[in-house]
């Protein structure tokens, strides 16, 4: 049996799309979701292989909801109309579904899964997309992470730092410290240049909650943060910190 | 009359022509003396002199014209202005030489010769007024063209965005899959939903821009959207429209409360998670409607506002081309509302 979860804001919409699933037996729909917290939710609790997925929707879009689940099921994205996405769906060959969906267009993606269904090289189009898309878009401007089971939209403007942390990164806020899947090498792309910057291999700092910096050993420097934290500084950062600051 | 727009390129081009008819008229003015037989040294003084006064003659016409287009009845004027400069150029160029050079003998011959020299600065400073006059012509022209060219594409932008603005994409796409959803299981809903589309659709490529309208026919329009948009969000969207029945005569510019009130569905629908209810009220006296539009929404999510600007920049550059002022739209934001006003004065 195929698992699959319906995320849609418009009951009308899922509803379409759980009729044109009725004529494939091996597909159950095991959970309709209103919007990206539900569908992350749905998608921890029913591990399914295969959802359908809106873009625009409340609170975290289709993006942000892939971002911070765990294990990525195959996505079908269904949108009306959103030039900016489209684009990056034909360039990273993923599949979508445009409103209104036609029966044979729907018939054609969902052949498509069946028949490729596991393929790795499917879910890894999928990541590049969520990492291109997240960032073409101009400057980020929230992060979105779990904690536990609960969801946090964290605003870049009360980032304090990041800390690189294995395969993580760790976020440094004003309201505590949260972890996220991604590298810091995307984080240093996708944030503003001008009020953040790497001053370290494992730091990326925002420059208004530099209080200090001091000297440290030979080459290197120590910056003191707002919040009373010290963070190294290399000899790379501290040339990209003089530059930024004029100095 | 037009004031050209200074600028300091052009500046520095009259101060480099002016340096050289100074350079020039002194050059050929020493050659000619001097060839004629006049001791050196008188040359030289007679001619600096003069040429210093033509030259700056020179540079005063330049620099008028610079900051003053005459229109062709003012071309006569310009021949004064050149015959009164010369005038005063060859007479101050006689009252300084007299203390300058004592050769009676000399200071006879440049009397003889003054008819002369006010020919040759006439001449010289309508030379330079006629070059200014063409180039400040081509300037204009030059500038006009520009104009006319943003002006021009200015338009075709906002058309574009108003052909934009009135085919809503996504609210169509999206109520047309509805529509299809909706075909199947609830026929009778559909067919109600597909009318609804229609007349609304007709209602927005209808209405022109400069039109006013009653508010009651406004309303219905508006009334219409909003229930197609229950369809698609019905199980969290809830609206609230009041108004009181004095006010429905009043007149407002068509299509004014539709960008507002999207926007309020948009940023409610997307902002939170629950139940959402939009706020209409509309209030009047004898000399204002005005409309409050309510939205509930998230101060704390920080979404990026995408089309907020420019859809509030439509409406208040509307009403600032209709009624000629800027105080005609407010928005307010609370923690958890959101609050649109939009004043519209009764003519």
């Amino acid at each position: 049996m195929i698992k699959t979860v319906l995320i849609d804001d418009e009951p009308l919409a899922r509803s379409m799309v759980a009729e044109y699933l009725e004529s494939y037996p091996q597909i159950t729909v095991v959970a309709e979701c209103n919007d990206g917290f539900e569908g992350a939710k749905a998608i921890m609790q029913y591990q399914p292989d295969l959802i359908f997925l809106d873009i625009q929707m409340p609170k975290i879009n289709g993006f942000e909801m892939l971002e911070i689940i765990d294990r990525q099921p195959a996505v079908i994205f269904t949108t009306a109309f959103d030039d900016h996405a489209i684009r990056a769906f034909e360039q990273h060959a993923v599949d979508y579904l445009l409103k209104p969906i036609s029966k044979t267009r729907f018939d054609q993606a969902v052949t498509k899964f069946l028949d490729t269904r596991g393929l790795a090289a499917d879910r890894e189009n999928t990541r590049k997309l969520i990492d291109d898309v997240s960032h073409t878009g101009g400057k980020l401007e929230r992060v979105v992470v779990k904690t536990g089971t609960k969801i946090k939209i964290i605003p870049t403007a009360s980032i304090i730092y990041l800390e690189a942390d294995d395969d993580y990164v760790k976020i440094h806020t004003d309201e505590g410290t949260f972890m996220k899947n991604k590298t810091m090498a995307s984080f240093e792309e996708q944030l503003d240049p001008l009020q953040f910057v790497r001053v370290h291999r494992s730091f990326l700092v925002k420059i208004d909650h530099i209080i200090r910096l001091e000297p440290h050993e030979k080459d290197s420097h120590i910056a003191v943060l707002s919040d009373g934290k010290k963070v190294s500084v290399s000899k790379n950062g501290y040339a990209r910190l003089k530059q930024l600051l004029g100095m | 009359m037009s004031s050209i727009p200074y600028t300091s390129s052009r500046q520095r081009l009259i101060n480099i022509s002016c340096f050289i008819i100074w350079v020039i008229c002194a050059f050929i003015q020493t050659a000619l003396l001097w060839w004629f037989g006049v001791d050196i040294n008188l040359a030289l003084n007679d001619s600096l002199i003069s040429a210093t006064l033509t030259s700056l003659c020179c540079y005063v016409i330049a620099n008028a014209l610079n900051h003053y287009l005459p229109r062709r009845k003012g071309y006569f004027y310009i021949v004064i202005w050149g015959l009164v400069l010369a005038a005063i150029s060859v007479s101050l160029d006689r009252w300084i030489l007299q203390y300058i050079i004592h050769d009676q003998n000399y200071l006879s011959q440049i009397d003889l010769s003054l008819p002369l020299r006010f020919f040759v600065n006439a001449l010289l400073i309508a030379w330079i007024a006629m070059i200014n006059i063409l180039w400040n012509i081509q300037q204009e022209h030059k500038e006009n063209e520009q104009r006319k060219a943003d002006a021009e594409r200015l338009a075709r932008e906002a058309e574009l965005y108003n052909l934009r603005q009135q085919l809503q994409p996504h609210f169509l796409f999206n109520s047309l899959n509805s529509i299809i959803a909706l075909i199947g299981r609830k026929p009778e809903e559909a067919r109600n939903m597909t009318f609804q589309l229609s007349d609304f659709l007709r209602g927005t490529l209808r209405k022109d821009d400069q039109q006013l309208i009653a508010l009651k026919d406004e309303l219905e329009h508006l009334q219409l959207y909003l229930s197609i948009e229950k369809v698609r969000f019905g199980h969290r969207l809830e609206t609230q429209v009041t108004y009181d029945e004095a006010c429905l005569t009043k007149t407002l510019p068509a299509m004014i409360m539709q960008p507002l009130v999207e926007n309020a569905i948009k940023y409610g629908l997307y902002d939170t998670t629950e139940k959402v209810t939009i706020g209409v009220a509309c209030t009047c006296n004898n000399h204002m409607l005005e409309i409050q539009i309510e939205n509930p929404y998230d101060s704390q999510s920080n979404k990026p506002r995408r089309g907020t600007g420019f859809g509030l920049r439509g409406v208040q550059r509307r009403l600032f081309l209709l009624f000629g002022r800027t105080d005609l739209l407010e928005t307010h934001a609370t923690t958890h509302i959101f609050t649109s006003i939009i004043k519209i004065p009764q003519l």
